[in-house]
């Protein structure tokens, strides 16, 4: 079969999914490059020639950005990279980065056809491959629409609003974003690891959307620098997508010893501020033994980090057991390959120090499952008089977070609900009208995709509301 | 990129920097701090904003240099630029009619306390500032205070300004007279100080608020590094404060927590001290 002709259901099906590249565990422990490297060209189209192009499509249902998958991996599979990159520009402001970053195993691949009897095709490798390929090449930029006259602010630089700023550009709206931090990404940036989501991806996406002719204003903490009623009066309309901020602690005694993290310090000190190289000012604790409280993907993330700054044991400590974990799949994997430890069901009671302040040990109870909670996953019980120490010289809580209440408290109108999320209709529209919202600040904690469907999704409503007005 | 107006050593390694900054000029109050890095390779470094003139758009920063990101900032001249200013950060001061009111300053902590004392002043109170240093060429802000104060008293540790000794026999002076005893007691400076003040004002129950500075990342209430135990809870000095109830403050944790990093920066203080 040439790879240029169609190929048939038959021919289709006999295909299996390709493995991705990865570095070596045994290598990338000690580095903080990407794990895995990408699929090489003739990989590439092979993977996407294992599409049926069902007529269902459910894959594209799965998507939280919508992207129209069969013909994006039909252009793919008849080497037509221009033409993938063209329909992924369309549908999706990073796509480097959810090809990188997506739970595809729950998303668009969970739906896939071909899953049903054997592996799904590689949508996410596939989407990453012509990202990256696109980064090579020059495309032609997004076909913008022409210029509305509206002004829109976006809160937040972070998946959600990166994604709502683009849709709104090609939308033809003049699109100022206010970022808190110095630099753009918000999440990309401080909380997901060089070794799963390059510094250099991220630059490439916020480069692109500005050359669609977003503005980018840093160092702009609304709430405390602008509020919402001053981006009222400048703007036409907002879009609110300024994340989830306070870290959660597990609020046991020694939590303030030196040592202990929440996981949102502990990635923005190695990750924004570069702490992992020799050179950076940014100092980190490094211990023999870290400890990671928490089962989701910012555990894993810390916890691999913690194996690449030296930590001979790098043990994840979770409440529930496996199958519980709401990390993605990918990301346990690459964890266990490290050699990652996995502790399920114990929990921290206390942590204990030396004379000089310092963390030297954890206090752990083993819990086992009880009946199933609110969340629907068994309810973790201490099993009583199971206490044990754990040595141990960092800890790091990646236990989830709580809203920020930094803007929402200077925006007195805003509604908010008892967590102090931002309330919004099926618009995303909050309780002022021009003043829409999305991603963690709605959601309470999510993924970097959910955000991006809601940025997406606000983005048109957006348009939609500036147009009506207009039209009224 | 934030242009600097005008910089001058105010006292040995600490410099005094005015900063075009308009966002944070507008919306700054009395007590809030910036986040301040003069380039790529710095930290993220909390200031104080000293002043502030809305209608220039400009801030004025207090500065000491201690370490590679301060002294960076310390260094850069009128016309250079910093590469971030992010804020106004914190929770403003809660400016009240105390009546009198003792201003304690240590070293640098005079320049946090010199916007508090201001708007002390402004709002109606009798402000009498106690600032001290090692030495006279330590002590600073002392005329700028004199032209809103009652009364500036200065002490030295060596005793060439002012009273010999600390700030503290100063205050523990005015607490002992009741003409003289203050309603409310605002306090910044080294750790040891700010304990010391608020020892001797406990027992007669003064009302004593102090400033805290522990270690921040990002100063929005992101990274919980600044946590500090006040009154037995929790709290964030970046969001939450930084100025919390004196009484309440567990320094203790606050002191050892500030020496987290001690090692990591005398490394990268060797470092940067061989390549320059």
């Amino acid at each position: 079969m040439s790879t240029t002709e169609t190929p048939t259901a038959k021919e289709r099906m006999a295909i299996e999914r390709a493995a991705m590249p990865e570095q070596p565990a045994e290598e990338r422990v000690r580095n903080f490059n990407e794990v895995n490297l990408g699929l090489v060209e003739e990989v590439a189209v092979r993977e996407a020639q294992r599409c049926l192009q069902c007529k269902n499509r459910p894959c594209v249902q799965g998507c939280p950005v919508g992207l129209r998958i069969p013909e994006f991996l039909e252009k793919i599979a008849a080497r037509d990279f221009a033409a993938a990159a063209e329909i992924l520009q369309a549908d999706n402001a990073l796509p480097a980065t959810t090809g990188r970053v997506c739970p595809q195993e729950e998303q668009c691949e969970r739906l896939c056809v071909r899953g049903k009897r054997g592996e799904p095709v590689a949508i996410g490798w596939l989407e990453r491959f012509v990202a990256d390929w696109m980064a090579e090449h020059a495309t032609a930029p997004a076909s913008k629409a022409d210029p509305s006259g509206f002004r829109v602010a976006v809160v937040g630089s972070g998946p959600g609003g990166l994604t709502a700023a683009g849709e709104l550009a090609l939308r033809g709206h003049e699109v100022t974003i206010f970022e808190a931090l110095h630099d753009a990404g918000g999440v990309l940036r401080y909380g997901i690891p060089e070794f799963r989501l390059p510094k250099r991806i991220i630059d490439r996406e916020v480069a692109n959307l500005e050359a669609l002719g977003v503005a980018l204003e840093t160092n702009v903490v609304v709430g405390r620098t602008l509020t919402i009623g001053q981006i009222r009066e400048q703007f036409d309309a907002c879009f609110i997508a300024n994340g989830a901020g306070l870290p959660r602690f597990c609020n046991i005694p020694g939590e303030n010893l030196k040592g202990v993290y929440s996981a949102n310090e502990y990635l923005t000190r190695v990750n924004l501020m570069g702490a992992y190289r020799y050179e950076s000012r940014t100092p980190v604790a490094r211990g023999t033994t870290t400890v990671v409280f928490g089962g989701g993907n910012t555990a894993m993330d810390s916890v691999r980090t913690a194996r690449r700054l030296g930590s001979e044991r790098a043990i994840i400590a979770y409440r529930r057991g496996r199958e519980e974990m709401p990390a993605r799949a990918e990301e346990v994997k690459h964890a266990q390959e490290e050699g990652i430890e996995f502790m399920f069901l114990v929990s921290p009671t206390e942590l204990l120090g030396d004379e000089d302040g310092w963390l030297r040990a954890a206090r752990l109870q083993r819990m086992e499952l009880g009946e199933p909670d609110a969340s629907g996953r068994r309810r973790p019980v201490p099993v009583d008089g199971s206490e044990f120490e754990l040595p141990c010289q960092v800890a790091v809580a990646a236990i989830g977070t709580k809203a920020n209440p930094l803007l929402t408290g200077t925006a007195p109108n805003l509604q908010l609900n008892k967590w102090g999320n931002i309330e919004t209709n099926e618009r995303h529209q909050t309780s002022l009208p021009d003043v829409f919202a999305g991603g963690d600040i709605v959601r309470g904690g999510a993924t970097v995709i959910l955000a991006m469907g809601d940025g997406k999704a606000a983005a048109r409503e957006i348009d939609d509301f500036l147009r009506e007005g207009a039209s009224a | 990129m934030y242009e600097v107006i005008h910089n001058e050593e105010l006292a040995p390694e600490v410099w005094r920097l005015v900063v075009r900054a308009p966002r944070v000029a507008d919306a700054r109050k009395p007590g809030q701090f910036v986040i301040v890095r003069a380039s790529e390779a710095c930290e993220r470094i909390p200031l104080t904003i000293a002043d502030a003139d809305a209608d220039e758009g400009t801030i004025t920063l207090v500065v000491q240099a201690v370490g590679d990101s301060t002294r960076e900032i310390a260094s850069v001249p009128a016309g250079g630029a910093m590469r971030d200013v992010a804020g106004p950060l914190g929770r403003p001061t809660e400016i009240e009619q105390w009546g009198r009111v003792a201003c304690v300053g240590g070293g640098v902590g005079t320049a946090v306390l010199f916007p508090l004392a201001k708007a002390l002043a402004e709002a109606g109170n009798a402000v009498t500032t106690l600032i001290g240093g090692r030495s006279e060429p330590h002590v600073i802000l002392r005329d700028e205070l004199a032209a809103f104060c009652e009364d500036v008293r200065v002490t030295t540790e060596d005793g060439s300004l002012g009273r010999k000794g600390f700030v503290t026999a100063e205050l523990e002076e005015m607490l002992a007279d009741d003409a003289t005893c203050p309603q409310a007691v605002y306090a910044v400076g080294p750790v040891p100080m700010m304990k010391a003040v608020v020892e001797l004002t406990r027992p007669q129950a003064v009302k004593t608020i102090v400033s805290l500075n522990p270690i921040m990342v990002d100063g929005t209430g992101m990274c919980g590094g600044c946590r500090v135990t006040v009154g037995g809870e929790v709290k964030f000095a970046c969001v939450d404060g930084p100025e919390f109830d004196g009484h309440a403050v567990d320094f203790d944790e606050l002191s050892t927590r500030q020496r987290t990093y001690e090692e990591d920066y005398c490394r990268l203080d060797a470092q940067f001290r061989q390549t320059e």
